[in-house]
């Protein structure tokens, strides 16, 4: 079926999700011809297209910078004790909405607790959800995605048809909908509403670049060699398939991590005892006037991981696309 | 646009026509100008019928709209006669309504005995669904009108009947002394002969007996009051009307006075508390009204309501810093309670300050001791639930539980639990899923302390949502509304007060004060006992 | 490619049952919205049942459903609980936020291809790398900070702007508002058109152009530009839609009284007929550009041929 794919693909969701963001880019990857076989001169050992971009990758200041930030942000997730000694849940009424002082360099929130350790130990959750999310998306939708692209027909209009209706809901109106009526305090739920709705964005890319590869001379070669169904997917339509799948994930990992605080602002997010950026931001939202360094730091934590996964996506899609060397 | 400065507000008078027609965007109305108040305004949940607005912002509306035969005095909360001429019985049980005469809607329609009695049979059938109509339950003939379950076996109250153009009687199936100074009640309004007519169009446009007229109604956005002059009552307006504009953020309503496109807020959020003062200065308005917030136990729960608990609920609440957190969250606008009624009672009406004796006082070691002698939180822990659409209730939650955590010394005993949605909160306390203590906040219908006390804590009482049950508080209240005598009365419910001390079966938190702000085109504002403001009374620069 | 068009139209009605239907089970998932609605007292059964069977509630869902959509293709969308016919919400909805849409769109198309147009230009330039770092920073702040933030400013400390939105929304009103949503799209716009540009400059005819000896603006506007937009006005097309039932944030905060507004109501309150008469509606829209976002793209693109 000879549908253009660009712009159903450039699709976002209102004020709430920048899940779309340079995705119309990633179109030309998934277009662009000769990503994979070999090439260059006879003889020399071919290049792949991972290594290439390797190799571009680390002269990149902009990859190196983000992807150090993101090392340093996952540490932190993981271990937050490091720089943080206080408690984030000790709460000192008396000091509330105070600013800095000595051994308390954010300031106080309205609870009166310690906005740096809030900042450092919210790390974990806010990471946790884009990661998870990312992951159980790209993982799903990636499926779907090549399912649909790779045997085509009544496969193909299905899924389509079942990633429309999910495309067909407004992301914030379905997450304050189906979160409402969550109870658990943990990251699952949100996690599981992100890759719900998140999945047909990434079956789209998926399916887009399936269906491209599959024309290649390459691939109808390795048909018409006798090649099963399995490893033609797995050995040769896969490799260039993931590589837009890949930069979109990327970027939508911190359009999730963005996502998960606007839900939290509508009072669908985490819930507490989570320590997470969303919950903080949202709380000091209203207290703009009064307070900004309650809504400063955290807000700009999140801000700061944000741009840090989308400039690593940025570096990687600008890599991988041998059109814009 | 409309962007006036402190110093323009003298022109502003001048132009108002003016600037309301080029800032009204295509407004239909053509009778704004000056006089008129702006004011916030929530969507009302249900339609504009007196008995089936059982909310404050639709209460705001009948409040201007309607005048029944008492009203509850805007500065005192006395009940006073308003188109009641007499209201007499010698038994309490059966009463004659004596009305007044003079008195019209304004249409031109007079108001007579059977405008009262055909608006209370109306409220009362269950074929109208009218959601206040557990408010006539004391008439006799209610559980014909409104059986518990099926359809009505009748379609008018035995208990009314009507005598003459101005007089009818009212049997009550019990005695109930302070019966008459229920009448102040928006479901006890009368109503005109158009309401039952042309039901759909009184929808639109509602007509009532009160100092205002409705001038226009656009649903979800905005509803214009025009002053009725010739309301023949004492309280006529003050201005010339009133513009109810919906908000759904009171922030931003706050943020709309502060920028003059708004004269009036009827709540302060919590955010702006800190500034209020610097902003408005003396149009800051904090006074109490007849609002508790508590935290109610789940009765039902074993864990909470079993034998020996009341030491752990004891506990809890001597845990809560009242007096640190009425200051630094709401930054006085909550005063620490220490009964379970309201000051605004006055100690006349029954308000008596420490009847919850020392469990009402903040305590840590005491707390984790009786904590301790209870057999501890169950399981360890204890969320306090509450919903999280409306109002800053994270906030002090959050508090509560912090002031809890650090007196137990446990900083993951308490935890806040947010439930997205009103409607699912009320669903879980209907079905009885509480598994710890939820946020309870009473408005009351009229000043008394019976309305307090009997529809929260006597057995299988309409908002008894912790399923408390005490055959001693129970006797007490039905000697308190047997009693002729007021004072009598009060008593009884005062020593009722005190098994509630012992049994805790409700932390009573704070009173909650209305709280206000208005812009300096407007004078004499001020919040009723209900916290709705004195609209007719305000004067307009 | 009228054969193309009905095949469409065909897919989309399994699309548009399956989306409402998601919605309606959401919604219904949420439990029953009759107790909220007498306030913090237990409801009178009595009347509780009468409202549950007036709203049809009292059947199961796979009766609801089927109800509910029979009713509304006889043009009945049901009444709010404030006892106000759905429709007449939508009457009053729909144009403020269309109108807000709009503002957005017109505010992220002319600053979006500008900028796009600059950086695409001079690639790995200072500007460009300018407008990247404006374009991240931008994407990675939640709307409600920017939404909160800017309201202060610009409403309160310098009074350059109206904080709310006033019944009517009248356009002047919806500027601030409309930035505020425009933001995170002004991004993608940007960014699409910045790579389309940059592709196209290195493309054959712009270089005919150039060769020929064109005016540098005259290539600019007359051939780079015009094919280069192709997917930024296709991207547009969806936002639309998308924009449409996605501003919740922004109409909350700015007191738009639009669909958002409506639709968040109409979750806390738990009030179906609202939710998923909107959100029908909202499908509809999406559905219908997506639709003519495709055929567009093949006018636009003569390469593009639908069978």
């Amino acid at each position: 079926m000879p549908e253009p794919y660009v712009p159903e693909e450039a699709v976002t969701h209102g004020d709430g999700g920048t899940a779309a963001l340079a995705i119309g880019e990633a179109q030309s990857l998934a277009k662009a011809p000769g990503a994979g076989p070999p090439g260059g001169a006879p003889g020399a050992r071919a290049r792949s297209l991972w290594s290439d971009a390797w190799h571009d990758l680390r002269r990149n200041p902009v990859f190196v910078l983000s992807a150090l930030v993101i090392v340093f942000l996952v540490i932190i997730a993981i271990w937050p004790q490091l720089i943080a000694d206080g408690n984030p849940y000790r709460a000192d009424l008396a000091k509330a909405q105070q600013g800095p002082e000595a051994g308390h360099p954010f300031g106080y929130d309205t609870q009166g607790r310690d906005v740096y350790t809030r900042v450092v130990y919210g790390a974990r959750a806010s990471i946790t959800v884009g990661v998870c999310a990312t992951a159980g998306a790209a993982l799903l939708g990636g499926l779907l995605g090549s399912v649909a692209g790779f045997f085509g027909g009544w496969w193909d209009v299905l899924l389509s048809r079942l990633a429309d209706i999910f495309f067909g809901i407004p992301i914030l109106l379905g997450g304050l909908v189906f979160l409402s009526v969550v109870t658990s305090s943990t990251v699952w739920p949100v996690i599981g509403f992100i890759v719900l709705l998140g999945w047909p964005q990434i079956a789209r890319i998926a399916r887009g670049s399936v269906v491209t590869a599959k024309q290649n001379d390459y691939v109808q070669a390795a048909r018409a060699l006798g090649a099963g169904n399995g490893r033609m997917l797995l050995r040769h339509i896969a490799p260039n398939a993931v590589a837009p799948v890949i930069v979109v994930a990327t970027i939508a990992l911190g359009t999730y991590i963005a996502l998960e605080a606007t839900l939290s602002f509508l009072g669908a997010g985490l819930k507490p005892p989570t320590v997470s950026w969303g919950i903080d931001i949202s709380a000091a939202s209203t207290y703009v006037r009064n307070s900004p360094h309650m809504l400063l730091w955290p807000a700009g934590a999140l801000s700061v991981t944000v741009l840090a996964f989308i400039m690593l996506g940025d570096a990687v899609r600008d890599a991988l696309d041998p059109k814009l060397r | 646009m409309r962007r006036t400065s402190r110093a323009k507000w003298g022109v502003w008078v001048a132009a108002g026509a003016l600037a309301a027609a080029a800032c009204g965007g295509g407004g239909t109305s053509g009778s704004d100008g000056a006089g008129i108040v702006s004011a916030s305004w929530g969507d009302p949940q249900n339609p504009l019928e007196p008995a089936n607005t059982n909310e404050v912002q639709g209460g705001k509306v009948l409040e201007m709209l309607f005048r029944g035969l008492k009203r509850y005095n805007p500065k005192t909360g006395a009940a006073e006669n308003v188109l009641a001429d007499r209201i007499d019985t010698k038994d309490s049980q059966n009463y004659t309504v004596k009305l007044k005469d003079g008195w019209t809607f304004s249409n031109g329609e007079k108001v007579t005995a059977k405008s009262f009695v055909d608006a209370w049979n109306y409220g009362a059938l269950l074929d109208n669904k009218q959601k206040n109509a557990a408010f006539f339950q004391y008439i006799d003939g209610f559980d014909q009108v409104h059986p518990e379950s099926g359809t009505a076996k009748a379609k008018t109250l035995s208990g009314l009947t009507v005598r003459d153009d101005r007089t009818f009687t009212v049997k009550l199936h019990q005695k109930f002394s302070s019966w008459p100074d229920t009448l102040g009640y928006s479901a006890f309004m009368p109503l005109p002969r158009t309401f039952y007519s042309k039901h759909a169009e009184w929808l639109k446009q509602p007509v009532g007996n009160g100092p205002y007229t409705v001038a226009s109604y656009t649903r979800g956005s905005v509803l214009k009051m025009r002053k009725w002059d010739g309301y023949p009552g004492p309280d006529k307006a003050q201005n010339g009307g009133i513009d109810l504009r919906v908000y759904t953020d009171n922030n931003t309503a706050y943020t709309d006075l502060q920028a003059g496109n708004l004269d009036l807020v009827d709540d302060v959020p919590a955010a702006q508390l800190k500034n209020v003062k610097t902003d408005l200065g003396k149009r800051y308005i904090n006074q109490p009204a007849g609002i508790i917030q508590t935290l109610t136990f789940p009765m039902y729960d074993a864990d909470w309501g079993g034998a020996g608990k009341e030491k752990v609920r004891r506990g809890i609440s001597m845990a809560i810093d009242r007096a640190q957190i009425t200051e630094e969250i709401f930054q006085k606008t909550r005063t620490p309670a220490t009964d379970w009624t309201s000051p605004v009672l006055k100690a006349a009406g029954g308000y008596k300050a420490g009847l919850c004796g020392d469990a009402c006082v903040f305590d840590a070691a005491k707390a984790r001791q009786l904590v301790k002698e209870g057999g501890g939180l169950p399981g360890g822990k204890m969320t306090i639930t509450y919903n999280a659409d409306t109002g800053s209730h994270k906030d002090w939650v959050d508090a509560v539980c912090n002031s809890i955590n650090t007196s137990l010394d446990n900083d993951k005993a308490c935890v806040g639990a947010p439930v997205g949605t009103f409607a699912d909160f009320r669903n879980r306390i209907s079905r009885k899923q509480m598994s710890g203590p939820f946020r309870a906040g009473w408005q009351m219908d009229y000043p008394l302390i019976q309305n307090f006390l009997q529809p929260m804590y006597y057995t299988n009482a309409s908002s008894n949502d912790g399923k408390f049950s005490n055959a001693g508080f129970d006797k007490l209240v039905n000697e308190a509304n047997a009693a002729t005598d007021k004072s009598a009365a009060i008593a009884k419910f005062q020593d009722a007060q005190k098994i509630l001390a012992a049994q805790m079966p409700t932390i009573p938190l704070w009173y909650q004060n209305g709280s206000g702000g208005y812009s300096d085109r407007i004078s004499n504002v001020s919040l009723n006992p209900f916290s709705v403001p004195v609209y007719s009374d305000i004067k307009v620069k | 490619m009228g054969r193309y068009v009905i095949r469409r139209l065909l897919q989309m009605i399994p699309v548009f049952i399956g989306s409402t239907f998601l919605i309606f089970l959401m919604v219904y998932a949420l439990g029953d919205p009759v107790a909220a609605m007498f306030g913090d007292r237990a409801p009178d059964p009595a009347t509780a049942a009468q409202i549950r069977a007036d709203l049809y509630l009292d059947q199961p869902l796979w009766k609801q459903y089927p109800h509910y959509m029979a009713q509304i293709f006889q043009g009945n969308f049901g009444t709010a609980f404030n006892g106000q016919p759905v429709t007449e919400l939508m009457a009053t909805a729909f144009p403020v936020t269309l109108r807000l849409t709009l503002i957005a769109v017109f505010i992220e198309m002319v600053v979006g291809i500008v900028l796009g147009v600059f950086s695409g230009l001079r690639r790995g330039r200072g500007i460009d790398t300018t407008v990247l770092v404006f374009t991240l920073v931008v994407v990675s702040i939640p709307t409600f900070v920017s939404g909160y933030v800017l309201q202060f400013l610009f409403g309160v400390k310098w009074q350059w702007a109206t904080p709310a939105v006033s019944p009517d929304a009248p356009v002047n009103e919806l500027l601030l508002p409309g930035l505020v949503l425009a933001l995170v799209s002004l991004a993608y716009v940007t960014r699409l058109t910045r790579t389309s540009i940059a592709e196209n400059a290195r493309a054959d005819y712009v270089r005919t152009a150039v060769a020929k000896g064109l005016p540098r603006r005259r290539v600019v506007t007359r051939h780079l530009l015009r094919n280069s937009l192709i997917p930024v006005v296709t991207f547009i097309g969806t936002d639309i839609g998308a924009l449409m039932g996605g501003a919740i944030v922004t109409e909350r905060i700015f007191n738009i009284h639009g669909v958002g507004f409506q639709l968040y109501q109409g979750i806390l309150r738990q009030n179906s007929p609202t939710v998923v008469g909107f959100v029908t509606i909202l499908v509809l829209v999406f559905l219908c550009a997506n639709l003519l976002v495709d055929l567009l793209y093949a006018v636009l693109d003569p390469r593009i041929r639908y069978a």
